[in-house]
């Protein structure tokens, strides 16, 4: 199974309220709260370190959730958001520069 | 051929002053100056004075408009909405009755229209919710009112009763709108300011401002009461009320923090109220 790498976009507005993270899209102005696991997985998606590795370094080792549940409900979690251009996705390790191109292409693995 | 003989073409100015911003509306229609003048009411002046041109102190400077008159459209689609862009620094606007163009750093624009009120409307509307984008403000969908020095808004979709609640308002409630509200940042907090912008009350608003004490998220039931609404659920609520026209990135960004922001000055409360006069006996 290949890696999965996520990036935060630059672009979007996100801010922490109530101990959720609300984030807009810029592309269709749907808003999101994300709830603590969510919140966890987006703080994390820092482009560097793989999916697995954030949900069994940061999700597991902090909420009781099954591993494997976990990173399935995670992968549709980032996939979901990254539709809505709130993250890039990738099989390789992202740099922030390189975050609109890889965007692009997600955009494009996406249809 | 004495000059005096000449036809002038003898330009009408109007000042349309909305939540503190002058806007000077230009047209060659005086039958438009006119009609614009009997829609926005106390919030319209004829310039006829180069005085009246100029903003007044707690203003921004004024920003200039050109209207252009066309021939009514063959068809206009009710349904249809307005579409808004941003390129090389202008903002785009058009709908089938109408186009526009504002650059805000120049400070001025110019709206190609037939002879009505309406589509004029829609420009101001959009021109005011891009300025108050830049200054943390907003326009919103909310009646607003002010009692006793303080503003109160009164958030819903349609139905959720803002002109029913603006009907019942008592003696000594000053109504700002109906329909549309005007909020601006100030050093200390919020204001609202009254506006033209009228639903189906069909009646333009209080020229006034006051400090805002209160967002009330409506909906109709009994008995009248008030319930506490945490912050996620009143931001939700605060962003799906502001009026966006445009999908701009950094306009978005914008626009989310200002609501964010909004939610954590403002108290956002739930009011539960019945369709009769004791409903505002809650408010205040």
């Amino acid at each position: 199974m290949s890696q999965l790498y996520v990036l935060r976009s630059e672009e979007i507005a996100a801010r922490m309220m109530a101990g959720e993270m609300m984030i807009m899209s810029p592309r269709d102005s749907t808003l999101f709260s994300l709830n603590k696991v969510g919140t966890v997985i987006w703080n994390a998606a820092d482009g560097q370190m793989p999916l697995d590795e954030i949900v069994q370094q940061k999700v597991c080792a902090r909420f009781e959730i099954d591993l494997t549940e976990a990173f399935k409900d995670a992968e549709s979690f980032v996939r979901e958001l990254a539709e809505h251009g709130l993250l890039a996705l990738s099989d390789q390790p992202i740099e922030a520069a390189q975050q609109s191109v890889q965007a692009n292409a997600a955009d494009e693995a996406l249809r | 051929m004495k000059s005096g003989m000449l036809p002038v073409s003898v330009a009408s100015e109007l000042a349309i002053v909305i939540g503190g911003v002058r806007i000077l509306v230009r047209t060659d229609s005086a039958e438009l100056a006119r009609l614009l003048a009997e829609r926005y009411g106390s919030f319209a002046t004829l310039t006829s004075h180069p005085e009246e041109k100029a903003a007044r102190p707690g203003e921004w400077s004024a920003f200039e408009l050109d209207i252009e008159l066309t021939a009514p459209p063959a068809r206009v689609d009710p349904d249809e909405g307005v579409r808004v862009n941003h390129k090389s620094g202008r903002w785009v606007m058009e709908r089938g009755d109408f186009q526009a163009e504002w650059d805000p750093e120049r400070r001025r624009g110019w709206v190609r229209q037939a002879a009505n009120p309406y589509s004029l409307d829609t420009v101001l509307r959009i021109i005011h919710t891009l300025i108050l984008a830049r200054e943390g403000g907003f326009l919103v969908h909310a009646a607003s009112a002010v009692r006793n020095g303080r503003a109160f808004l009164f958030a819903g979709v349609s139905g959720a009763g803002k002109t029913t609640i603006s009907r019942l308002a008592p003696s000594g409630v000053l109504l700002l709108t109906d329909e549309i509200s005007y909020v601006r940042r100030t050093a200390t907090g919020y204001e609202a300011f009254g506006t033209p912008f009228a639903g189906e009350l069909a009646r333009v608003g209080e020229n006034i401002r006051a400090p805002l004490s209160v967002l009330y998220l409506l909906t109709q039931g009994t008995p009248n009461r008030i319930e506490e609404v945490n912050e996620v659920d009143a931001a939700r609520a605060v962003l799906e009320s502001v009026l966006f026209f445009a999908q701009d990135a950094e306009l978005v960004k914008r626009v989310f923090q200002s609501a964010l922001d909004f939610v954590n000055t403002v108290p956002v409360k739930r009011f539960v109220f019945k369709a009769d006069a004791s409903a505002w006996e809650m408010v205040g």
